[in-house]
Order: C-alpha cells, then sequence, then structure tokens
C-alpha cells in the first residue's frame, strides 16, 4: 500500500498545478477506499456462509451415513438371536422315513474344578464323592492340591447331579455345557448311522463331528446352518429294522454263524427299509478300531455294504437271466446238464449230484445246477456276462451313501476274464461283492427290468432317464422261476403264506487267506423277492459260517441256514410294511369264529 | 417477534429431546426384551430336545418288546402278523344303531369306486 501523506495540502497544490479540482480528486480516493473496504467485507462473509454451509452438511452428512449404517448392519439384538439359533443345535436330527428320532443332541453339562478358587478343598471333595459314589476324595483332594488350576472332574453328567453338584455352592466348582451325540435307540441301525465325536473341545462348548456312517457321509449336511432343524431322513423304518436285527440276531445264534448281515430294499426305487450287520455295536459308546487281527472280525464291520464275498449260487439268476436276454433259451428250453470238464477243471454239481442228461431252464435255477449254469455261460460268452454284472452294478462299489460301501469295491478278474472266469462267475464265484450288490441286483432284474441304486435316502435315488437292464418278459419269466425255487427247490423253508416269497438260496465254500478254499467254512445266502407276482421288497440274508446240526449231521447249505431266517423276516415285516397278505388268507378266518383284530398302519 | 421465535424454537429443542430420549428409552426396552425372550425360546427349544429324545428312548423298539412281554398276561399284544389283516364286514356291530351308519357310508363308498 502506497502510504499517503496525513495532510492532504501538497496533493491539493499538486492538483491545483494541473488544473484539476482538488475535492474531487479527494472524494474519488476516499470512494476508492470505500469500495476496496466492502470487498473485503463481502469476502469474509461469503467465506463464512461457506463455512456454516460445510457445516451443516457434514453434520446432516454424519447423520445420515449413521441412518445407512443402522440399516445395513445387524442390530445387537439380531446378532444375538443367530449367536442362539448356533446354540440351540448345532447338529440336525437324522429320522427314520416315518419321522422317529435315530439321531439326536442333548446338552449335557461336564464339572470343572478350579481348585484355586475353592474355599474349602476338602469339603468339596467329600461333596463331590457323595454325588458321584465312583470317585475317590482321597485321589480328588489330591488332585485339587496347589498348583492345580484347572482339571475335569467329569464329562458328562446327569441335570440331577449337576443341581447337585450346584447346591455344594462350592465357588471352585464350574458347570460346562456341552452337546452330546444321542442315539436313543441303542444298537439298532448301528452300522447305518456310524457314531460322532468331538472335534475341537472347549470348555464352554464342543464340536460334534460325525466318525463314521451317515454321521460321517452327510456331516457336511447335518452341520449345515442353512438347513437348520431339518432333520437328515433316512429310507429305514424303524420298526421293520429293529425286527430285523431282532430275527437275523436270534438266526445266527440258531445257526452257530460267526457273523450275519441283513438287507431289505424297496424292490422299485433302491431304498433300503432295513440293513443290518451282526455283531454290532452302541454308537453311543462306539468300540475302538481294531488295531490287529482281521477287520472284518470288528463289530464296526458292515457286512451288508462292506463284506465282499462270492455269493455262489445266487448269481445263477444273472445267468439265467442273460439266457433269455440273449435269446439262447426260454424257460421251459432244455439245458444240457451232463457231467461236463473245462480243459482240466471237472465242472460238479453241489454234493456231486446227477440231474441227468437235460434240465429245462427253469429247472437249472430251481435244482441250482453248476452244470447248466457253465452251458449257458460257454454259449452267452464273456462279454456278454461282463455287461450285464457291469449293467447291474457288479463291477464297482455302490453308490450307497455309506463310507464303508464306498471303500468296497467288488474283486472280480480285471485283466483276464477267460472263459473259465465266465463258468465260475456263472454259478457265483470269482466274483465277489456285497450283499447289497446281490440286492439292488435282485430288485432291478424283478422289478420289471429298470435299474435301481441303493440308497438310505428316503424317496430313493432317482435314475433319470430310467435304465432298462432286462425286458419286461424276462423279468416276468425271472419272478416265476424264483417263486418255483421256494415252492418246488431249495428254499422251501423261507415259503411265507400269504406273501409269495420267491428266492434263490447261495452258499459258497469260503476261500482260505493263504490261497484254495475250506472244506467245511462257507457263506450262506438267501436273496429273496415279495410278494413274487409284483415284487414290492427284496431281501439279502447272508451267514458266515453257519453251522446247523439237524440228526447228527452238520448242515450249511443256505437252504437249511439263510432260507428260514429270511422267511421269517419276511413274515414279521410284511405286515408292518403295510403289505396285507394275498390270496385273502389272512380274511378267511373270520369263519373259524376267531377273534379279528384288525392291524392299522 | 425475535423473542417469540427464540421461544418457540426452544420449545422445539425440548420436546424433540424429550422425544429423542423417549425413543432411545424404549428401543433399549425392546432390546432387552427381545435378549430375555431369545433366552426363554432357548430353553424352550432345549427342553422340547430332550423331550423328543426321551421320548423317542422311552419308545425304542428294545423297551417296547420287553414291556410288552412283561405285561403279555394284561395286554396280551403279539407281533402283526398277516392273519390280523381283516375286512370291514368282519367287525361286528356295535349296538347302538352306529353300525348300520357306517355299513351304508361303506357301501356308498364302494358303489362310488366302482362307478369310476
Amino acid at each position: 500500500m502506497i502510504r499517503r501523506p496525513l495532510r492532504p495540502l501538497a496533493r491539493i497544490i499538486a492538483a491545483r498545478e494541473q488544473g484539476l479540482d482538488p475535492d474531487r480528486k479527494e472524494a474519488e480516493a476516499r470512494l476508492a477506499k470505500v469500495q476496496s473496504k466492502r470487498k473485503r467485507e463481502h469476502q469474509h462473509a461469503q467465506f463464512r456462509i461457506l463455512l456454516i454451509a460445510c457445516m451443516f452438511l457434514g453434520g446432516f452428512g454424519m447423520i445420515g451415513l449413521r441412518m445407512v449404517v443402522l440399516a445395513t448392519t445387524q442390530t445387537p439384538a439380531e446378532i444375538a438371536a443367530i449367536e442362539a439359533k448356533k446354540i440351540v443345535s448345532d447338529r440336525a436330527d437324522i429320522v427314520d422315513r416315518h419321522g422317529r428320532i435315530l439321531a439326536t443332541n442333548i446338552t449335557t453339562t461336564s464339572i470343572i474344578a478350579h481348585p484355586h478358587q475353592m474355599i474349602d478343598r476338602n469339603a468339596a471333595a467329600e461333596g463331590l464323592a457323595r454325588i458321584f459314589p465312583d470317585l475317590d476324595p482321597r485321589v480328588l483332594k489330591r488332585r485339587f492340591a496347589p498348583p492345580a488350576k484347572f482339571l475335569f472332574v467329569k464329562r458328562k453328567v446327569s441335570p440331577e447331579k449337576a443341581q447337585a453338584v450346584h447346591d455344594l455352592g462350592e465357588p471352585g466348582l464350574v458347570l460346562g455345557k456341552r452337546e452330546t451325540r444321542l442315539y436313543p435307540n441303542g444298537k439298532l441301525a448301528a452300522h447305518i448311522l456310524g457314531g460322532a465325536g468331538y472335534g475341537n473341545e472347549e470348555i464352554a462348548a464342543a464340536e460334534v463331528v460325525g466318525r463314521s456312517g451317515v454321521e460321517y457321509w452327510f456331516d457336511e449336511r447335518l452341520r449345515a446352518q442353512d438347513t437348520l432343524g431339518a432333520p437328515l431322513e433316512l429310507s429305514i423304518d424303524l420298526t421293520a429294522q429293529s425286527i430285523v436285527e431282532q430275527v437275523l440276531y436270534r438266526g445266527m445264534t440258531l445257526m452257530n454263524a460267526k457273523g450275519a448281515s441283513a438287507v431289505v430294499m424297496d424292490a422299485n426305487t433302491g431304498e433300503m427299509v432295513a440293513m443290518s450287520s451282526m455283531p454290532d455295536f452302541d454308537p453311543n459308546n462306539p468300540p475302538a478300531a481294531p488295531k490287529k487281527g482281521d477287520p472284518a472280525d470288528s463289530p464296526l464291520f458292515n457286512q451288508a455294504a462292506q463284506g465282499v464275498y462270492e455269493l455262489g449260487s445266487s448269481y445263477k439268476l444273472f445267468t439265467v437271466a442273460l439266457a433269455m436276454e440273449t435269446g439262447i433259451a426260454t424257460p421251459d428250453t432244455l439245458i444240457d446238464t451232463k457231467p461236463l470238464r473245462w480243459g482240466r477243471f471237472p465242472i460238479r454239481e453241489f454234493d456231486n449230484h446227477n440231474y441227468g442228461p437235460f434240465q429245462s431252464l427253469t429247472n437249472v435255477l430251481v435244482k441250482s445246477s453248476n452244470v447248466g449254469s457253465a452251458r449257458l455261460a460257454m454259449e452267452f460268452g464273456v462279454e456278454a456276462q461282463r455287461a450285464l454284472l457291469d449293467d447291474l452294478g457288479f463291477l464297482s462299489p455302490t453308490l450307497m451313501e455309506l463310507p464303508a460301501a464306498k471303500s468296497a469295491a467288488p474283486i472280480y478278474p480285471k485283466k483276464n476274464w477267460s472263459e473259465i472266469s465266465a463258468i465260475t462267475i456263472s454259478y457265483g464265484h470269482g466274483l465277489s461283492a456285497t450283499p447289497v450288490h446281490l440286492a439292488s441286483a435282485y430288485a432291478s432284474l424283478t422289478n420289471g427290468g429298470l435299474l435301481v441304486q441303493p440308497t438310505l435316502m428316503k424317496g430313493g435315488a432317482k435314475i433319470d432317464p430310467p435304465r432298462r437292464v432286462v425286458s419286461e418278459k424276462t423279468s416276468r419269466s425271472l419272478r416265476y422261476m424264483l417263486r418255483k425255487v421256494v415252492t418246488d427247490g431249495t428254499a422251501s423253508l423261507a415259503d411265507v403264506e400269504g406273501y409269495e416269497v420267491g428266492g434263490k438260496t447261495g452258499t459258497a465254500v469260503k476261500p482260505k487267506p493263504t490261497g484254495g478254499y475250506y472244506a467245511d467254512r462257507v457263506i450262506s445266502n438267501f436273496a429273496a423277492i415279495f410278494p413274487a407276482q409284483n415284487p414290492r421288497y427284496v431281501v439279502v440274508v447272508t451267514l458266515d459260517e453257519p453251522q446247523d446240526i439237524v440228526a447228527g449231521k452238520p448242515k450249511r447249505t443256505a437252504g437249511w441256514t439263510a432260507a428260514p431266517i429270511a422267511g421269517e423276516i419276511i413274515r414279521r415285516i410284511a405286515p408292518v410294511l403295510g403289505l396285507r397278505p394275498l390270496s385273502g388268507r389272512g380274511t378267511e378266518r373270520a369263519d373259524s369264529g376267531a377273534i379279528v383284530t384288525l392291524a392299522s398302519q | 417477534m425475535r423473542t417469540l421465535f427464540y421461544l418457540f424454537s426452544s420449545c422445539l429443542l425440548i420436546l424433540s429431546a424429550y422425544w429423542a430420549y423417549s425413543v432411545n428409552y424404549t428401543t433399549r426396552a425392546a432390546e432387552r426384551r427381545v435378549a430375555v425372550i431369545e433366552h426363554k425360546i432357548i430353553e424352550e427349544t432345549d427342553k422340547i430336545e430332550v423331550l423328543n429324545a426321551e421320548w423317542a428312548y422311552l419308545n425304542r423298539p428294545e423297551r417296547l418288546t420287553r414291556l410288552a412281554e412283561a405285561n403279555f398276561e394284561i395286554l396280551r399284544l403279539v407281533p402283526v402278523r398277516a392273519d390280523h389283516y381283516g375286512t370291514v364286514a368282519e367287525i361286528a356291530e356295535p349296538s347302538d344303531g352306529l353300525g348300520g351308519l357306517i355299513s351304508n357310508t361303506l357301501s356308498a363308498a364302494a358303489r362310488d369306486e366302482t362307478d369310476n
């Protein structure tokens, strides 16, 4: 700024000298001064307005932001609700096909001691010993001695005992909550359910994880939070399962067998209605896996889904089916059953029977002729046999939802499926598979010829589009033949009045682990369908090393051992599964004046 | 005019402050109530689970079989057999006239079925 002299005289004189009006000049100078001052004030005012606007904008902006945050995030109440659900049920229930509980959770209490917080260690030890008679007060006192700060006294206690511990009023005793998997039916369906144990274990809670069976297979599904509360529905029928186990156990004991298994499958959907393996175990308290010896001898071993056996003459159904499918024979075609020798191998009948020079195809199955089967196999050949067995699922593990089933790969001649293999496989030797394989093959062949897939899920596994394995006509003939095996053949002990049982026996000598076969150890099995006209269910019973002494002679064949057990199973479960007896026998009783009890299902 | 404006705005301030506080407190109360209810729900669900488990445990087939056998003298329960299935005609008609009604309904139903 140019400094202006206070006295304007010099400027006035200068202005006069130039001939200008000094007043005017002065006024102009004042004007300039006022204008510049105004301009400055105007700028100030604008700055203030801007400042206030900014403050308002900031304030409202913050309120707006907060509102957005509140609207998009969960409130503490919502978070609490989600947490609560998590705690309520970590693991979904498993139920049978009618919704009856097979596995559920209960909250149990564990007792934890913090000895450093105890008021009176001795009183606490004695109090605990009073509540739990199995605890020794002296041992407890020793364990409570310093420097102990944390120890589990009991892992699972009932609510009453927990209350009693609480009533001791000792602040150093803490009650911790934890979920426990409970199988209320005990041993029932043990091999299907498997078992669960603790994953991460903490004081407040412990994570329950599946260890085997469907508990393991569906572990993620059971633990998933989005399907919370929706139980896993199995195809098993609790009542049928219970009956099957009861009958199978008694049968196994009666036949002096060391193991047994039974499978009941829906012939049209492949759903497992019951599946049992004996000996069994309690999934609430499963035994430890065996460290040595044959794992197949452990009660944990599922003989139905995991046991891979040569199943003997039951396979003849496939041979007969293929003979009809390839057009080699009709049920009445005569098959050569004269003694046969292939290379250096003589093909013998069971017990060195001779069924005469010819038998009809039906009789090859009914009388269970090895020679007849062998002749058929030689005729239709290796490739056709392999293709049918592949179609029926015999060359790969079943798709049933059990870890045990997935690991049970059938044993068959992978590289060298020669004619002699085809011959022995035609009557059930040289191809080992599980009883579940057998059941699903019988279902596929007799239900009209459509493939079924064994499953443990309610509703069954849909095969889309349906796959045909044999023609409707062949299937019908097979049903007729299987019925004939029971009425005229080896399985007469399996017949059940009113339910038209059809089926085929199979007795296979057990292979020695060292090679060759045992003379007196067999796996006997019986694969049944009922009612034979229109099969609803397939039953497969397998006995490991059965031996029934009849009139001083040991009987091991399936007709004597497995067939009567299967018959008893059908007699007991058919009414429970809601099947009315055919041919009205049950309703004729009214004439005899007996009291009629109407069963409802 | 200016005084009136000040008076009005301070009243408004007090009112809005009161409103804000009351909303705040009712919200907190509601949250507490929700928490309590949630807790109750957990307890109830737990109880239901335990009762369901107990029901399943008490109804396990092994126990029912045992009870049926133990009380055979009174109950005479036997496993369901094929010959337990009967027809409606086999049931004795109740004496109170209800039987006629039932058989009429049934025969009507049977007629309907044959018509279809």
